[in-house]
């Protein structure tokens, strides 16, 4: 009695699971129940119940309330689908002069919307990848395909690589000094020499216009919701789901609406890009001391003034941060974004990965990540770099750097022309080198990946099918054994215990939209996979972190370890663990445990680094040794930090599991993939990366308000 | 009547900070009691403030943390809106003023400096200097040249092109006086100006903003926690306490009279013959032919003095700025004002 009045939350957690297993033993596997598949495949059985909800009718098979939950949301993704498809084709219709027939059409006011969207990102995503590798879809958009033909020299043959790469190298050089400038030049070599010129310069043209776009789009939002608190309140759960959303997930929906193509890889990785440029620019523009604003009132600003010259200058630090996500972010839509038509590494990097094509599949992924680590520096240094602000500068100081560069771009236009010359017969290599034309080291991954199969195949075949046999098939039979109720009881237990009524209901709400919708058990699959992996990450990362926090240079080794891992874009972790283990269950867990770790060794070596100094004198003090001052100080301060860490590693973790499903899993990315090919699959599509998203709402929840509590509880602000 | 017209003028000004603050204080009928807004969920900042600040004046407003002095400032400036009462500005109702009307005044008669300086990070001194200019539609040469001006009478000269965090404290003050005087307004507010700098530092800068106040003549609303700053500066002072001035009053008499015991809290601390003006002690001229021939001043303070008044056997005659005899004082009566509490 003593012992649970002295630990009351242990015993509320222990009476917690001892319901749940108590519910687990108690409810039995219904008969005939066919797991995964028997809910999801709308395979008509007999004995089926039905019901009819807004015209739509769902059938299904009847099981226990407390083993399963009937799918009464069964209903809406179908909806969703039919409202999509009343607006794109029913909504308002309205008469618009076609040129090309040279007469009036009648056409939905949406469709006409969409369309105008398309074609404009379109026209600009042409227009900047024309400028680098050349074409005639601009000029023939300003003229026709006539006059093209009757002018051929109007056709721009875009810029010699050469200049682009003194270009970068003159930037990288005006940011941040000689180690990009030299970092810049050898990448944009590297990608010229190995013939991935055109590609690269693809992905570049989308990534230029979708990250200015979504840039001034989360810029707006945030100026928007920082005024006016209704837009705020509007807002704020939207981004909390869609910062949890599957990027799949947006997929078919955007090509249900625009078609498939770049324009809708743009579109896509704006939606997936814009939501933290508002967080960022909402968390600026907050953090703006009230003493600058009331100066800049006194100053006799107007709102507009205010807002553009004191607000958004001020929160710039913040601001700029946004732009390097809106980077990040983009890249790593660069590969997602080709399955519904982006064209450039990321289709090429797809394609391969589909032939099973390591090499090619690296050969790209090394470019991606380079483009990735190029921006991500650049930006990085823009947004560090302190305007220098000279009064008295002569006109070749001032215009030092561009005047560089238009030396460059002679000495390139010169260079391609005596490459015409000397490159006779095929390619002028001074201009461009052709795609695979380049050198290739496809052969060597190739071969490195038939190398390391034949040497180790044997331990790798033993210990693929030991994790799976013995570790994974066990946890998810036992996650898919759970009936219903043990979970809710669970989950909802959960909360109240760590944040009372309020968390309780909250996580309640989102399990139960899970368990109404058909794909209950592959949210279990899905779960499950998530579980394993943050499991796995959170050991690594927990203890990679307290070690390389140990001192200083190696926290700062391992954070910068962290942070270059953070910039590759997420599918190119699926490269070396299919080289590695094929097209398993294995290899996606691998990819999820790499990713995964990321956040939780940098959450542990922060929050590890931030207790203050003075309590390690304290400490010292009273005679403790190292060990003790790591178990009883040093862990339980910086422990809400830590669990912030896990939160992401969960985030983290759900996004790669829901990539994995790539290689090929049987969870709720499998179905959202699937929906790509499904005529109906836009409500299909959302309905399941909401369902992740609640998943990763769930913990979120959790953890956010444990350590909120605790923090406080610790007097930390 | 112009010419006597107040440049700041403030009436009945309540400024009550919660949901139903309006009508809470219609139902109170001018009767405000902190105590019971608070459990009504309303913090009460400025309670019943009126006062006059007249042309070239500087009104000093002391007070503790939390007092209402911000409040009051920002009431005064309208960088928020009083709850009730009036405030005129040169005459001109301020509460009715249309926002391009208030976003005029500021752009050419009011001028604030702010306790944290507030600079603009993105800015270098001169722009930072120039920036109301700029916003005022004036073009760069002619603001670049005015806020230069500025740099030198502040004397940041050869520092224009620093960016404020290269500066010290004192140094970013001075932008942040410079930049409200660059307008050239009649009006300056300061919200405790000198708070964030140290003793040294402060005192220099109390003294070199008495040096341009002395040449400008401004009319100034100053917020201060600081009572020696106070009295140091002040051509009146306004105490206040929870919101309500307590006393409003020349220094000398808030020394010598204090109206209510918190003030005089405030006082005893105070070494008189630091902050009186002989004046404030003088006696009337009695016997005009039993004088020293040494003259003091009416404005010079005490203990400045002291020392040569206590030399004198007899009484010392007291003059004003036209070296007219106003009064005498006594060696004995500086004995008391120094060592004794006879008054
Ligand atoms: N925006 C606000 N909302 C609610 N209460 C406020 C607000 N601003 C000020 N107050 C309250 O009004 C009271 C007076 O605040 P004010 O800032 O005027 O004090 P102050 O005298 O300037 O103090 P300090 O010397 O610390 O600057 C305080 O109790 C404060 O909590
Ligand atoms: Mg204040």
């Amino acid at each position: 009695m003593e012992f649970i009045n002295k630990h009351p939350k242990l015993f509320q957690w222990l009476l917690l699971l001892l319901t749940f297993f108590g519910l687990i033993f108690a409810i039995d596997v219904p008969e005939g129940y066919k797991f995964i598949r028997a809910e999801a495949e709308h395979v008509i059985v007999e004995g089926q119940s039905t019901y009819s909800f807004l015209g739509i009718s769902v059938s299904y098979t009847y099981f226990n309330f407390l083993w399963r939950l009937p799918p009464w949301l069964g209903w809406f993704p179908i909806w969703i689908n039919d409202v999509l498809y009343f607006f794109l084709n029913d909504w308002w219709k309205i008469d618009f002069w076609d040129s090309d027939l040279g007469d009036y059409r009648t056409r939905p006011f949406m469709l006409h919307v969409t369309r105008f969207i398309s074609s404009t990102l379109l026209f600009f995503i042409e227009f900047i990848r024309e400028i680098f590798i050349g074409g005639v879809k601009t000029v023939v958009a300003f003229t026709s395909w006539d006059w093209i033909d009757a002018n051929p020299w109007a056709e721009f043959r875009g810029i010699p690589w050469t200049i682009v790469t003194a270009g970068a190298a003159i930037l990288g050089y005006k940011l941040a000094g000689r180690g990009l400038a030299i970092f810049a030049a050898v990448t944009m070599i590297y990608i010229s020499v190995f013939g991935q010129w055109e590609p690269s310069m693809q992905t570049l043209s989308f990534i230029l216009v979708a990250a200015p776009v979504s840039f001034i789009l989360g810029l707006s939002l945030g100026v928007w919701a920082y005024k006016s608190k209704k837009v705020e309140t509007a807002l704020s759960p939207i981004l909390m789901v869609m910062q949890t959303m599957p990027q799949y997930a947006y997929l078919v929906p955007v090509m249900v609406l625009f078609g498939i193509g770049d324009h809708a890889g743009a579109i896509a990785t704006i939606v997936v890009a814009t939501p933290p440029m508002i967080l960022l620019t909402v968390l600026g523009l907050r953090a703006v001391s009230p003493e600058i604003i009331d100066a800049g009132k006194m100053s006799g600003c107007n709102d507009f003034q205010l807002m553009l010259k004191v607000l958004i200058p001020t929160a710039k630090r913040d601001i700029l941060i946004g732009v390097n996500q809106v980077i990040m972010v983009c890249l790593s839509m660069a590969v997602i974004s080709s399955f519904i038509g982006a064209k450039g590494l990321g289709w090429n990097l797809l394609l391969a990965l589909n032939r099973l094509n390591i090499g090619a599949a690296l050969e790209a992924g090394v470019c991606i990540t380079l483009i990735a680590v190029i921006l991500d520096k650049l930006s990085l240094a823009w947004a560090n770099k302190q305007t220098d602000y000279f009064t008295n500068l002569n006109f070749f100081q001032r215009y030092k750097y561009g005047l560089i560069f238009a030396g460059t771009v002679i000495i390139g236009l010169i260079l391609a022309y005596f490459g015409s010359f000397y490159f006779k017969e095929g390619f002028n290599y001074l201009f461009e080198v052709p795609h695979n034309k380049g050198i290739s080291n496809e052969d060597f991954w190739n071969r490195g990946v038939d190398w390391i199969w034949d040497t180790f195949f044997y331990p790798l075949k033993v210990f693929n099918t030991w994790l799976i046999v013995d570790v994974l098939q066990p946890m998810r039979a036992a996650f898919l054994r759970m009936p219903v109720v043990a979970t809710f009881v669970l989950v909802m237990g959960a909360g109240y215990i760590i944040g009372g009524l309020r968390s309780a209901l909250i996580v309640g709400g989102f399990t139960l939209f899970i368990a109404l919708t058909e794909w209950w058990d592959r949210a279990l699959v899905t779960a499950y996979m998530a579980t394993c992996g943050v499991i796995v990450s959170s050991i690594i990362g927990v203890t990679v972190g307290t070690v390389c926090s140990q001192n200083n240079y190696s926290s700062k080794f391992i954070l910068g370890v962290c942070d270059t891992f953070q910039t590759f874009p997420s599918f190119v972790y699926l490269i070396p663990v299919m080289m590695l283990f094929g097209v398993t269950d294995t290899a996606v867990l691998i990819a999820v445990v790499v990713y995964a770790t990321i956040p939780a060794t940098r959450y542990t070596v922060e929050g590890l680094r931030s207790i203050p100094p003075s309590l390690h004198d304290a400490a010292a003090m009273s005679g403790v040794t190292a060990l003790q001052r790591l178990i009883k100080i040093d862990f339980p301060l910086a422990f809400p930090h830590i669990m912030l860490g896990i939160n992401q590693t969960v985030v983290f973790a759900l996004f790669m599991v829901i990539i994995g499903a790539f290689i090929g899993t049987e969870d709720l990315g499998q179905y959202i993939l699937k929906a790509l090919s499904d005529r109906q699959g836009a409500g299909k599509g959302l309905i399941l990366g909401i369902c992740v998203a609640f998943i990763g709402l769930i913990v979120d929840n959790l953890i956010r308000t444990y350590a909120e509590k605790r923090k406080k509880e610790l007097g930390f602000n | 009547m112009t010419s006597v017209e107040p440049v700041i003028r403030c009436e009945s000004v309540y400024k009550i900070f919660g949901a139903n603050a309006e009508k809470m204080l219609k139902d109170a009928n001018g009767n405000v009691d902190a105590k019971i807004f608070q459990e009504a969920g309303c913090i009460v900042g400025v309670n019943n403030a009126s006062f006059d600040v007249s042309r070239g004046e500087m009104l000093v407003v002391m007070g503790l943390s939390g007092s209402g002095k911000s409040t009051l400032l920002r009431c005064a400036s309208r960088l928020t809106d009083a709850t009730s009462g009036k405030i005129y500005i040169d005459g001109q109702d301020l509460l009715s003023l249309k926002n391009k009307e208030l976003i005029e005044l500021r752009r050419n008669k009011m001028g604030m400096v702010f306790q944290s300086f507030a600079l603009l990070p993105h800015k270098t001194v001169l722009e930072n200097i120039a920036f109301p200019l700029q916003i005022k539609g004036i073009k760069t040469k002619d603001s670049v040249s005015k806020a230069m001006e500025m740099v030198k009478l502040v004397g940041l000269d050869g520092r224009e092109n620093y960016f404020p965090r290269e500066l010290s404290g004192g140094q970013q003050q001075r932008v942040g006086i410079a930049r409200s005087l660059a307008v050239e307004p009649d009006i300056w507010f300061l919200d405790e100006p000198f708070s964030a700098l140290d003793p040294l530092i402060r005192k220099e800068m109390q003294d070199e903003f008495l040096r341009l106040q002395s040449s400008l003549k401004k009319t100034i609303l100053f917020v201060t926690h600081d009572f020696d700053e106070a009295l140091k500066l002040a051509d009146r002072i306004a105490i206040m306490k929870d919101g309500i001035i307590e006393q409003l009053d020349t220094p000398a008499n808030i020394v010598l009279n204090p109206a209510t015991e918190y003030v005089r809290k405030f006082t005893q601390e105070v070494p008189r013959e630091k902050v009186l003006k002989i004046e404030a002690v003088m006696d009337p001229v009695a016997d005009e032919q039993n004088l020293s021939d040494f003259k003091v001043s009416k404005d010079a303070i005490i203990e400045t003095v002291a020392e040569k008044i206590l030399d004198q056997e007899k009484s010392v005659p007291v003059i004003d700025s036209n070296q007219q005899v106003v009064g005498i004082i006594k060696p004995s009566k500086v004995i008391h004002v120094v060592f004794g509490n006879s008054e």
